[in-house]
């Protein structure tokens, strides 16, 4: 995306504005594209689905008595992402510049964000940019839920997600995106949220699934899915909602979301192929639930590349993806943390490779607006991938922790063992998901 | 009168109401149960995390009877559930004190 924004639109933008201007359509703002700015609208609807798409994805992985409580979470984060992002979340991160870290105030409230062209995306209105970001800034912390599945205290949940937008989420989107240090002067690529998305919330999630603790009976008793339909089907919706986050992250309707588009596709459905068939050859038989484990793994690696290489690298990435993410889901019990829906297992090792992947395959031939990879002559993004890489981890790894510790000692993390025994529905929430 | 009261395998319950059915039995009552016995449970893995699944689903039905017909009833039972391998399940009877029939207030073996 920003390196969309930094090289490859211009030249875009500037024959746009001369199509426009002379088209009996030409109303909008001078350089308002019709057609970008459908597809981005578009696409901010489809990556808003993919946050309910989550909660089914993450409620049908947890016990019946905790379907309602896991839902809620990305359900609420929905809610309260989208007012937050409107108020101050969006001006930390694409505010003006303050040393390479976090955006201004200018835009507080959405002062002075409105119909005219965006910034960041001279094609498209503000208005429509701003909401498009906004659905990352939505399902990141919704993604960091599954870490403490089945006993997080709701109200913490709450307080969390607005402590962690703030002081997380804004300003490492504007290190990469919003004109931050990351992407304006280290030249690291992240299509669209490899680092801002899925490294962030992954080292989140594995810092609050250490500290909120293991859920009670970890590895003693069995603590299976109820309802395996319903994770399948929030899988879909994910995939589905990827075109959006990725094909959209051209922030254009032409030829570079078409190539997103289609690596997006091609590397979910060779990482589900290859999680499927590692399970089959380690334990005997290829599982449904690991196939949408392995898609989704899949989606998480080829986004930071999705615009950056070959659809033949998103094959290779997308099966790097199925095995590397089956090797961590598989060293998770061993190791004796309880991430219970695998954040980390898949969002961190699948955006760690694809980060890393990103800085092996990308190549200028395939977008003249990106930069070649290692595999391609030029082992200098390489090295700004895993810088990238490295300083979210640690930033977000150390932010979270007083986070969380400031919630703790404020509201309290975790439920009752009383309430945690009874289920997070009835505890939390008063109401139960099936009642037969 | 006696209570028939059987665990079997799930796809042996049609041969078994067939077979009931066929010697003029005129009600049953079935459910679902989990339970072990003999035959071991089965490992099932989600993502990596093992679980050892040692309550095994089989299917419970319910038979009331006539002393008369017992033999007849558990015979039919035994032949229709067999398959021959390790959790078959068990048929249990007990003494019936009484049956009532709610629509007609009928009582004893009027009522089966």
């Amino acid at each position: 995306m920003m390196k969309r924004v930094f090289s490859g639109v211009p030249a875009l933008a500037g024959l746009m504005v001369l199509l426009v201007s002379s088209s009996a359509f030409a109303a909008e703002a001078s350089g308002i594209d019709t057609g970008d700015t459908a597809w981005i609208l578009i696409s901010a609807a489809l990556v808003m689905l993919m946050t309910p798409g989550l909660a089914f994805f993450y409620g049908g992985m947890v016990r019946s008595k905790n379907v309602l409580g896991t839902i809620m979470h990305s359900f609420i984060i929905l809610c309260i992402m989208s007012v937050v992002w409107v108020l101050w979340g969006y001006t930390l991160a694409f505010g003006p510049d303050i040393g390479g870290f976090v955006g201004g105030l200018k835009w507080i409230g959405l002062q002075g964000v409105g119909q005219e062209p965006a910034p960041l995306a001279p094609t498209v209105p503000h208005l429509a940019f701003m909401m498009f970001q906004g659905m990352f800034a939505i399902i990141t912390p919704a993604l960091i839920t599954g870490a403490f599945a089945e006993r997080m205290k709701f109200s913490a949940l709450v307080v969390f997600t607005v402590l962690w937008a703030t002081i997380v989420y804004s300003p490492v989107c504007h290190w990469v995106w919003g004109g931050g240090w990351i992407g304006a002067k280290l030249g690291a690529l992240d299509f669209a949220g490899g680092t801002v998305v899925h490294i962030n919330s992954a080292i989140a999630a594995i810092t609050a699934a250490i500290i909120v603790g293991k859920r009670k009976g970890y590895l003693q008793e069995a603590i299976m899915p109820h309802n395996l339909p319903m994770t399948i089907l929030g899988a879909a919706l994910l995939w589905f909602g990827w075109f959006g986050f990725n094909a959209g992250s051209a922030l254009t309707s032409g030829g570079l979301a078409s190539l997103a588009f289609v690596t997006t596709n091609t590397a979910a459905a060779a990482a589900a192929m290859s999680w499927a068939l590692a399970e089959w050859g380690h334990r005997g038989k290829p599982t449904a639930f690991g196939a949408v484990s392995g898609a989704v793994a899949g989606l998480v690696a080829i986004t930071p590349a999705a615009g950056f290489v070959s659809p033949l690298s998103a094959i290779l990435i997308g099966i790097g993806a199925g095995i590397f993410c089956y090797l961590a889901v598989n060293i998770r019990p061993k190791i004796g943390y309880d991430d219970s829906l695998d954040v980390l297992g898949i969002h961190g090792v699948g955006g760690l490779w694809g980060a890393l992947a990103t800085g092996l395959f990308a190549s200028t031939a395939v977008n003249s607006g990106g930069a070649d990879g290692l595999f391609f002559g030029n082992p200098s993004l390489f090295t700004a991938q895993v810088l990238a890489s490295v300083a979210t981890i640690l930033y977000s790894g150390i932010a979270t922790i007083v986070i969380l510790k400031l919630v703790d000692w404020t509201v309290g993390l975790r439920v009752k063992e009383e309430e945690e025994v009874e289920g997070l529905d009835l505890s939390q929430h008063g109401e139960t998901g099936y009642n037969l | 009168m006696k209570m028939v009261s059987a665990v079997i395998k799930h796809f042996r319950l049609d041969n078994v109401r067939k077979a009931l059915t066929d010697i003029g039995v005129e009600g049953m009552t079935i459910i679902e149960v989990k339970g072990f016995g003999r035959q071991k449970g089965h490992m099932e893995v989600y993502r990596g995390v093992e679980y050892e699944v040692r309550f095994l689903p089989k299917i419970k039905i319910e038979v009331a009877v006539s002393d008369e017909k017992l033999d007849q009833v558990v015979d039919v039972i035994q032949e229709a559930a067999r398959t021959g391998e390790i959790g078959d399940g068990k048929i249990f009877i007990y003494n019936l004190q009484d049956v009532v029939r709610i629509r007609t207030g009928e009582r004893g073996e009027e009522a089966i």
